[in-house]
């Protein structure tokens, strides 16, 4: 998401690079460079602004510029200003030592309010073990309710609503006299969409404020939005004295120049961040990790989580196991193709890695496809079990390629490939698994490599088995 | 209030906002780096862009250079000018509109105003004596198919719909089909919102607009893409990536009653030559406007 962004730090820091003692100048026309990158990246001109003249005074005040890995150091400066530009260290969610904890969404019409707090109400329940309760306090956009309703549903948790015609602050006071009743823990009022210049409503989420003195007043902001971010984030501080703020759409390509912003200005912790329309779709921020992923130094952390929230051990255990005797069929790699999907969208998975930006570009004009995973599978699915062990059966049989391709509604050519690579690929875990980390590494780059070119070869033709969202 | 002044009073923050900063700024000071500097901050702070920003600053030094201007306030006529010449050549909004079956397909990234646009523009066409209908394509948004349908009694047009979940190409064809048989003048067609980096997102509309030309060969197609005027920079990608799955014939500016500026069309149209059409004010049903860009220029620079 932060890609053009880091690219640009890294071509700025490239020239750097090449230099060893740098003079005022040269970090002068870096720091040029990232203020151009900022505003691209939609952070607000003044905190662009602020952000480099504070690194140019560091880099050009201390020993910086005559050490001879100066161009590291500057680099180093930067990747600390810009976790401190986003608040530290991650934030949690507020408790409140009396339950139930109170949590208000606010924001503007379109940010993502009600899907926020559906999200969040599934990750108060699967991942804190909580019992929270939806309160629909949007009585303004059609059908809002009935949203949150379904959202509701299909998340496992409760939502509160009264008869239409009730007002927000009735609603909100009859939510809370419930959710004492039912012994819920948390309260997730959903408000209606406004704007900050809306003193109307603005004055009913003061309202709403007095009624239910929440613990947390969350500001969801679209992580798409522009300069305007910094009057959103300060009249809804000013009004309301926000605890933390909800960044949404980060699945998007935006550059997310907000974040920077609004945790600037507000001084509030960003405590969420949205990444995709599915309702697990929700993580904890980690400002460290974002500011690593900025200057391309990859997420590690977060793909290890994911990886560890969808890897079983055992199997992985075992997994290792068979790659070292070399058994490694087709099977298990199909189930290491469904393990790798649910742990979330390839681009996204490859973003996280380090030094795997340049290779996520290069994929990205020919989009990874994630329709290909559908039709490996569809072949490997299209094989009796004998020959998912014993691949060779097929690649030595005509007639059971033919046969293969016609079940999964592919070409031969595609199982050939799809059998080539399967090869290679034993190949190279074999080599893996063995003792050695140069040649580890030439692993990963043989394996990138024939996972591109099967996306390119099998482009242009249609494919059955879409992946439904 | 007629829609000159719904349009005025909508963008009457954007305008204050500007305007008064220029007036901050300028005045009568005579024109060296720190009054092109403190332009640069106007613009930049109107999610114009850098590269916009840049391209217009230099425009001007070269303008007031031959003109030999010497106070920054002589500058605003002729910025005025140069923003006024990236809107050439934007059509007038219903010059798709009127001859045969219309089918007007509404698409653009979540949480922009889509469907609240879709109902606005229902009215829109009704009241001027169309016959229209509109078809529920958002079967993936939980209740956006409600939302619609609500818009639908508010406005009194008929909703084609399936159930969430059906497959929006299918709902679309369905509308297709409704409209021919009780001879509709206009289709509006909602779609759920997608971001413009989900390639499978963006195929199922390429197959929508295909359909849309298969189905409806001799019709006018118009592809509005609604951009939230709160958008930044991406807004430039959206149009990009939109145009090139479904050939955008115009773009809806919404939320244009915020403080947001929405100076990232000023780019588009400079990048991509799309026209601005319509600009959404509020949330009531009059509250969409055809875009004048005289208006939008004129707004901005009032009162300096």
């Amino acid at each position: 998401m932060f890609d053009t962004l880091t690219n640009r730090l890294q071509g700025a820091f490239q020239r750097l690079r090449g230099k060893g003692r740098l003079t005022e100048e040269d970090v002068k026309e870096a720091m040029r460079e990232v203020r151009r990158a900022l505003l691209e990246a939609d952070v607000n001109h003044v905190v662009a602004k602020e952000f480099t003249d504070r690194i140019r005074e560091k880099a050009v005040g201390q020993e910086v510029l005559q050490s001879l890995t100066a161009a590291q150091q500057v680099v180093k400066i930067v990747h600390d200003e810009l976790i401190e530009l986003m608040g530290g260290t991650q934030e949690k969610i507020a408790r409140a030592s009396k339950p139930p904890t109170v949590v208000m969404m606010v924001g503007l019409q379109g940010a993502g309010k009600t899907t926020a707090a559906a999200k969040l109400a599934r990750y108060l329940l699967t991942q804190e073990h909580r019992r929270p309760l939806l309160v629909a306090a949007d009585i303004y956009r059609p059908a809002a309710i009935d949203q949150l309703k379904v959202l509701g549903e299909q998340v496992n948790v409760p939502v509160f609503s009264l008869e239409s015609g009730a007002k927000p602050q009735e609603i909100v006071q009859s939510a809370l006299a419930e959710a004492r009743r039912g012994g819920y823990d948390y309260v997730l009022v959903d408000t209606a969409g406004r704007l900050h210049i809306d003193d109307e409503l603005m004055h009913e989420l003061d309202d709403l404020v007095t009624i239910a003195s929440p613990e947390e007043i969350l500001l969801v902001i679209d992580a798409m939005t522009g300069q305007d971010a910094i009057h959103v984030a300060q009249s809804f501080h000013e009004r309301l004295h926000l605890t933390g703020l909800v960044l949404t759409k980060l699945d998007g390509d935006t550059r997310g120049g907000a974040a920077l912003t609004v945790r600037h200005v507000t001084g509030c912790p960003v405590k969420f961040v949205g990444t995709g329309e599915k309702t697990d779709a929700l993580e904890p921020f980690y400002p460290d990790r974002l500011a690593s992923r900025i200057l391309g130094m990859g997420d590690v952390l977060t793909l290890i989580e994911k990886a560890q929230a969808t890897f079983d051990e055992k199997e992985a255990k075992d997994l290792e196991a068979k790659i070292r005797r070399n058994e490694f069929t087709l099977e298990d790699f199909l189930n290491q193709l469904r393990q790798m999907r649910n742990m979330g969208p390839l681009d996204q998975l490859l973003g996280m890695i380090p030094g795997m930006n340049k290779l996520k570009q290069q994929l990205e004009g020919k989009s990874i496809d994630e329709s290909q995973i559908g039709k490996v599978e569809a072949i490997i699915l299209s094989m009796t079990k004998e020959e998912r062990q014993k691949p060779e059966l097929v690649m030595k049989s005509s007639s059971r390629r033919v046969r293969v391709a016609k079940g999964s509604g592919t070409q031969v050519k595609d199982v050939n490939q799809l059998l080539q690579r399967f090869e290679e690929m034993r190949k190279m875990m074999k080599m893996f698994s063995g003792p050695g980390g140069k040649r580890k590494m030439r692993g990963i780059g043989d394996l990138t490599s024939a996972m591109q070119g099967g996306s390119n070869a099998t482009q242009t033709r249609t494919h059955r088995h879409k992946k439904k969202r | 209030m007629g829609f000159f002044q719904r349009l005025k009073s909508g963008l009457a923050k954007t305008r204050q906002a500007f305007t008064d900063r220029i007036r901050d700024v300028l005045g009568r000071r005579k024109i060296d780096d720190e009054v092109y500097e403190d332009l640069e901050d106007i613009l930049l702070g109107a999610d114009l862009g850098v590269s916009t920003t840049e391209a217009l600053l230099s425009a001007l030094m070269k303008e007031a250079k031959r003109k030999k201007l010497e106070t920054a306030d002589q500058l605003i006529p002729v910025l005025r000018d140069l923003i006024l010449e990236t809107f050439a050549g934007n059509e007038p909004v219903e010059s798709n509109v009127g001859k045969g079956m219309t089918v007007i397909l509404v698409v653009g990234v979540n949480g922009v105003g889509k469907t609240t646009t879709i109902g606005k523009l229902a009215h829109h066409y009704l009241a001027s004596g169309k016959k229209v209908l509109m078809a529920a394509g958002d079967t993936f948004r939980a209740a956006a198919i409600e939302q619609l349908v609500v818009w639908g009694e508010r406005a009194g047009v008929d909703v084609i719909k399936q159930n969430q979940g059906a497959d929006a190409a299918a709902v679309i064809f369905d509308g297709i089909q409704a409209a021919k048989a009780r001879s509709a003048d206009i289709l509006i067609c909602d779609t759920a919102g997608r971001l413009q980096n989900k390639a499978h997102l963006m195929e199922e509309l390429q197959k929508i607009h295909r359909i849309i030309k298969r189905e409806v060969p001799d019709g006018i197609h118009e592809v509005l893409l609604v951009l939230d005027a709160t958008t930044g920079q991406n807004a430039i990608v959206q149009a990009k990536m939109f145009n090139e799955v479904a050939e955008l014939t115009g773009i809806i500016l919404t939320k244009l009653d915020g403080t947001a500026k929405g100076g990232v069309v000023i780019a588009i149209k400079q990048e991509l030559n799309i026209p601005i059409k319509w600009v959404g004010v509020g949330e009531g049903m009059d509250d969409l406007q055809p875009f004048s860009e005289q208006e939008f220029v004129e707004a901005l620079f009032e009162q300096v």
